[in-house]
């Protein structure tokens, strides 16, 4: 087995998760200015959600086939709705307060979504159905499976649809408009909190998938899950230049490198000292690198407006 | 004034905490290019500001179109006809020039209606035609006022609001921005221009308001207010 490909497979496969969430926190960042620390909340409900709908439909008998996708616009249906009552509930009252305040907010949106899925869900593992054969695939020394091979493909459609819809489309082009300047866009006859509350719910959707993908892939879903994994999301947004699209899916793609790549070698590097338990200490490193040495991340230059 | 497209009566606004508009009172006619002009600090850019409806007045009322204009919200003024040039411009540098005109016909649906629309911002301004799918951002001071003019008449407004269009443009530039502002008025266009550039907006204009502290001062055809001892000296530096 070749260790360098195999973390390389393992990384792709988690950092496409990681570009999907730090989409989320780069929207919201672009149009708000606004950190929604709770989008890892919103993961979390995503993979709750879609377990519980395909407990349901599988108890029903439907096959797999068609339990899967039902199961997957459930949760994301379930996961726009809690992205727009999150911003019209928490953040809309605050547009105007200083900045602290929304962030202090978001903080708690995240402990209550904690707590209202502990009540509901337990405080246990959900382990994930198995739905398929799984089959592995050796592939020049690294090994992936189907789920693998399924999340890094959905991933990238996924991506080019939303770049697609940002960049081409009348939609896309009054998120930009008012990501830059919310009074010239509401000149220009645009209802911005039509445009902020779409913005919430194409992350939260896309924060659904995402759900879904890392509890297929690990097999299993906790009330806790999405607390660091939108933390690292939000580490993968920064390192590729927050409010910058494609900053977020490149900063999530080697987000997702580094950590497999670190974890694989810190135990040759340190002698055996640090084994790869702690491979969630590397996104910290890199957020904290970045801040200090990059603070508008790689792709996070602004073009200069003239006077 | 009977066929006044906008009628402002009384109008009082307050902006960070201060009365910046004292109760003036202004109508424009049909087709009519009308100056606002006054120093610095006078309440002209508040009171564009609040007929665009991005701040509330605290008394008054302005009827457009023989209705009240108070209760819309600004996203829908536009749809109505009532579009503004911000101070500063205000173009999404970040958007192509293209996507900037776009912008402007965000209210309209009829797409071949906006396809022949945009032609005839590129003839209005070859310039931009050349730049179309630059970004608007790195466009000079004076192709960016083009682009927010030609992206306010892509809403195919029924009055055209100009807030300080010769701010920090070279003089070749001032004239280009007026002769087209004089263009679009001789095609019927209702305007109302802001300037602190008096002389050059009392030239073009038919009628002038004198804007001072909040309050309208003055207000005759423009001709007279350009000979005017008063205008001459406060002024037109004369």
């Amino acid at each position: 087995m070749n260790i360098f490909l195999q973390q390389i497979v393992n990384g792709l496969v988690q950092g496409s998760v990681y570009a999907l969430v730090a989409l989320g926190y780069t929207m919201v960042y672009g149009i708000l200015g606004l950190i929604n620390f709770a989008h890892g909340e919103v993961v979390m409900v995503g993979a709750m959600l879609s377990l519980t709908a395909l407990g349901v439909l599988l108890g029903w008998d439907v096959s797999p086939l068609l339990a899967l996708p039902i199961s997957v616009v459930i949760a994301m249906i379930g996961c726009m709705a809690l992205g727009y009552s999150i911003e019209r509930v928490a953040y809309r009252p605050l547009r105007h307060a200083p900045r602290l305040a929304p962030l202090i907010t978001a903080i708690g949106i995240s402990i209550l979504l904690q707590n209202l899925a502990m009540m509901i869900w337990g405080r246990g593992y959900h382990p994930f159905p198995i739905l398929f054969e799984n089959s592995l695939h050796t592939f020049a020394g690294a090994i992936i499976n189907d789920i693998q091979i399924a999340i890094i493909l959905l991933a990238l459609i996924i991506m080019t649809g939303l770049m697609w819809v940002v960049n081409h489309t009348r939609l896309g082009r009054s998120m930009r408009a008012v990501a830059e300047n919310q009074h010239a866009a509401q000149l220009m006859g645009v209802d911005i909190n039509r445009v902020i509350s779409i913005t919430f719910m194409l992350g939260s959707a896309l924060a659904a998938i995402a759900g879904l993908m890392v509890s297929a892939n690990y097999g299993l879903a906790h009330y806790y899950m999405g607390f660091l994994l939108g933390l690292k999301a939000f580490t993968a947004a920064v390192l590729g230049g927050i409010g910058n699209l494609r900053g977020a899916m490149l900063g999530g793609l080697l987000l997702g490198l580094i950590e497999s790549l670190g974890a694989g070698y810190i135990g040759d590097l340190t002698g055996g000292f640090l084994g790869s338990n702690y491979q969630d200490v590397f996104a910290f490193f890199v957020l904290i690198a970045v801040l200090v040495f990059r603070p508008s991340g790689l792709l996070g230059e602004r073009i200069a407006e003239r006077a | 004034m009977t066929d006044a497209i906008l009628k402002i009566r009384d109008l009082h606004i307050s902006y960070g905490g201060i009365r910046a508009v004292k109760g003036i009172t202004l109508d424009i006619a049909h087709g009519e290019l009308v100056a606002l002009i006054g120093s610095n600090g006078a309440g002209k850019t508040t009171t564009l500001k609040m007929l665009a409806g991005l701040l509330k007045p605290v008394s008054g009322s302005v009827d457009y179109d023989g209705r009240s204009l108070l209760d819309l919200p600004a996203h829908q003024r536009v749809e109505r006809g009532i579009a503004l040039v911000p101070e500063g411009r205000g173009i999404f540098a970040r958007l192509s020039i293209a996507e900037n005109l776009l912008m402007g016909a965000y209210c309209r649906h009829d797409k071949a209606e906006i396809a022949s629309d945009l032609q005839r911002m590129y003839e209005l301004f070859p310039r931009l035609y050349e730049r179309k799918e630059q970004l608007a951002g790195t466009l000079s001071g004076g192709e960016q006022q083009m682009v927010a003019m030609a992206r306010a008449l892509m809403s195919r407004p029924r009055i055209l609001m100009l807030d300080e269009p010769s701010m920090g443009l070279a003089p070749l530039m001032v004239q280009k921005i007026f002769q087209t502002i004089s263009e679009i008025s001789a095609q019927g266009m209702s305007i109302l221009l802001v300037e602190q550039n008096a002389k050059l907006a009392l030239k073009v204009a038919s009628r002038g308001y004198v804007m001072e502290s909040g309050k309208i001062t003055l207000t005759d055809d423009a001709d007279s207010l350009l000979a005017s001892d008063a205008i001459q000296h406060a002024y037109l530096g004369g």
